[in-house]
């Protein structure tokens, strides 16, 4: 079977509750994922995310839906669907997060999926995976600046 | 070599991907094709002497890769052949490729992503265990 979906985990020095904050809140979300959030992160709550390229100072809205809200154990949302559309399995890649407690840490799993049911003309398709390449490039910038001005 | 009509291949092209990743994404059926790629041509007899699945079996997979377009079949008297549709298979290919290469890339990426989660939400059990991080 060929695989549709990616899975990464992390354990966390940190309580659920600490993590899914990071995890939800607009302000934090724009500290390790976008440069800008705006996201109501309850079940049905809608937001874009902002990627901005700094050597073009274009910016870049992506859609996100919000379709699982149960603190602090569980967030999902589907993203980078086009504008005026609802979510769909056919138009947006879904991320789940799983928050679970081990002791005192919290064990964190990701999952992104639906690579493959992605319904998009093999020209627009190509383009697709451009657009999302070049904003996760150019959040990497942002968020290593981030990390480094950390410690 | 192809048969197909140009109007045939042109309407064949313009189904989703969904049908050629159900045709593609099982592994006896890969087998199926890949034999009917070695070989140029095959019949369900063939197929059904060199792989380990019963003729009903190999007919259903032949129906799922026909149906994707991946194959097609010309009848000969009372023997059907199958033979591969190299543009329909070279698209699967590329879209395998495509889709393994933005999943490899979202992989890289989300391991950077939890690595931040990780240092944003350590850094703030550290300072302020029971405050959210905007209590001052």
């Amino acid at each position: 079977m060929i695989p549709n979906a990616i899975e990464k985990e992390i354990l966390i020095d940190a309580p659920a509750e600490a993590v899914y904050r990071v995890i939800t809140e607009p302000a934090q979300i724009s500290q390790w994922f976008s440069d800008a959030a705006e996201l109501d992160p309850v079940p049905g709550g809608t937001g874009s995310l902002t990627f901005a390229d700094r050597a073009t100072s274009q910016r870049m809205a992506v859609n996100l839906s919000v379709q699982a809200a149960e603190p602090p154990h569980r967030f999902a949302f589907r993203w980078d669907y086009p504008d005026g559309e609802q979510p769909t399995e056919e138009n947006s890649l879904l991320v789940e997060f799983s928050l679970t407690a081990e002791g005192g840490s919290t064990r964190l799993r990701v999952t992104e999926s639906g690579f493959t049911a992605l319904r998009k003309p093999d020209a627009e398709k190509a383009g697709y995976y451009e657009t999302h390449d070049k904003g996760w490039d150019i959040h990497l910038a942002n968020l290593n600046g981030y990390v480094s001005g950390q410690s | 070599m192809s048969q197909g009509s140009p109007e045939a291949a042109g309407r064949d092209l313009t189904p989703g991907e969904d049908e050629l990743w159900e045709a593609v994404a099982d592994p006896s059926r890969r087998k199926v094709l890949d034999l009917i790629l070695a070989h140029g041509q095959a019949t369900p007899t063939t197929l059904a002497a060199e792989l380990p699945f019963t003729r009903q079996a190999v007919a259903k997979h032949l129906a799922v890769l026909a149906r994707a377009g991946l194959i097609e079949a010309q009848r000969h008297g009372r023997e059907v052949r199958y033979t591969a549709r190299p543009e329909r298979v070279s698209a699967a290919a590329q879209a395998m490729a495509r889709t393994a290469q933005a999943m490899a890339t979202a992989a890289a990426r989300w391991d950077r992503r939890l690595d931040a989660i990780k240092r944003l939400a350590e850094s703030q059990a550290r300072t302020s265990p029971a405050e959210p991080p905007e209590g001052f």
